[in-house]
């Protein structure tokens, strides 16, 4: 598997998911891979675990505002603060996203499983994953705003344990 | 002659998605009943005469592969159509829940007119609605 595939893989599900279940556009504004801790964050963070012979983690990044539209979107009603609903979407784009992205990396890498969703929403927080693995990070704009989908996948042999970790400062969710 | 329907996702939206698509379709729904997985699934269908069932593969405790094996085992619940509504689109699940029986499956995402499609399919061989 090389980094365009996942790449392109990523870009066309995202693109697709959010088209056909919110009826929203995405530009992609950038592709990067990345590793070690990255900044700590405002919003809303979703991981998904894959496993199989390649194992790894997806996650979906975006703005309260962004998460509320989304919600907004896909339920028909106006949302403007996060509640358990709004979680519940997020996680479900998420779930199509990364699952997009498994079925077409499937007829290379062989079968994959997908955990169920977890979503994260505060203020300034890092997530860290254990492990050396490189996140293949792709960058949106939608709405004005900011959409990161990521990605890390690596043989199952070569990671040895891929967990997302909340650290540093949290508050309270308003 | 109303038919009650079961949906069955871990996702609330979902099911609210799916309830809201299914009262479009035009044909004759009477109870929506929900399950968020596979589990509370079958307490449902112990409880209500269901006519038909759409289901999400993965899901926690009991996923739809799960739910589609016991629903065939059974003499009661059988005969009723499952359709599929999942983000799995390998061959090996699919592939697993039309060998079990699914009547049918729609991949994730979806558009209203896929699952009413898919539906009409259905309801032509199989349902008295």
């Amino acid at each position: 598997m090389n980094n365009e595939t996942l790449v392109n893989a990523m870009s066309q599900a995202t693109t697709q998911v959010f088209s056909t279940m919110l009826g929203l556009e995405v530009q992609v504004v950038g592709s990067s891979v990345e590793r070690g801790m990255p900044d700590a964050t405002d919003g809303l963070v979703s991981f998904i675990g894959l496993a199989g012979s390649w194992a790894g983690t997806g996650s979906l990044t975006c703005s309260k505002a962004l998460g509320c539209r989304i919600s907004s979107q896909m339920l028909m009603t106006e949302t403007t603060s996060i509640d358990e609903e709004v979680l519940d979407v997020v996680a479900e784009i998420t779930n199509m996203v990364i699952g997009s992205v498994k079925t077409d990396l499937e007829a290379e890498l062989g079968p994959l499983g997908l955990s169920i969703p977890t979503v994260v929403f505060g203020r300034n927080f890092t997530t860290k994953s254990a492990g050396n693995t490189d996140w293949f990070v792709v960058r949106f704009q939608c709405e004005g705003e900011q959409l990161i989908v990521k990605m890390c996948l690596a043989p199952s042999d070569k990671v040895s344990h891929v967990i997302p970790h909340s650290l540093g400062q949290t508050c309270s969710v308003d | 002659m109303e038919s009650d329907v079961l949906v069955v996702d871990d996702s609330a939206a979902i099911r609210k998605i799916l309830q809201r698509v299914l009262r479009q379709t035009g044909m004759a729904i009477g109870t929506v009943h929900e399950a968020g997985d596979g589990q509370e699934a079958l307490e449902l269908l112990k409880a209500h005469k269901i006519d038909l069932v759409l289901s999400d593969i993965n899901m926690p405790k009991m996923d739809g592969l799960q739910l589609l094996g016991a629903m065939k085992a059974s003499p009661q619940w059988n005969g009723i159509p499952v359709m599929m509504i999942t983000t799995e689109g390998g061959e090996t699940k699919v592939g697993e829940a039309v060998r079990l029986g699914a009547a049918g499956y729609v991949r994730k995402p979806f558009t209203a007119d896929q699952i009413k499609e898919k539906l009409a399919g259905i309801v032509e061989l199989a349902l008295p609605l």
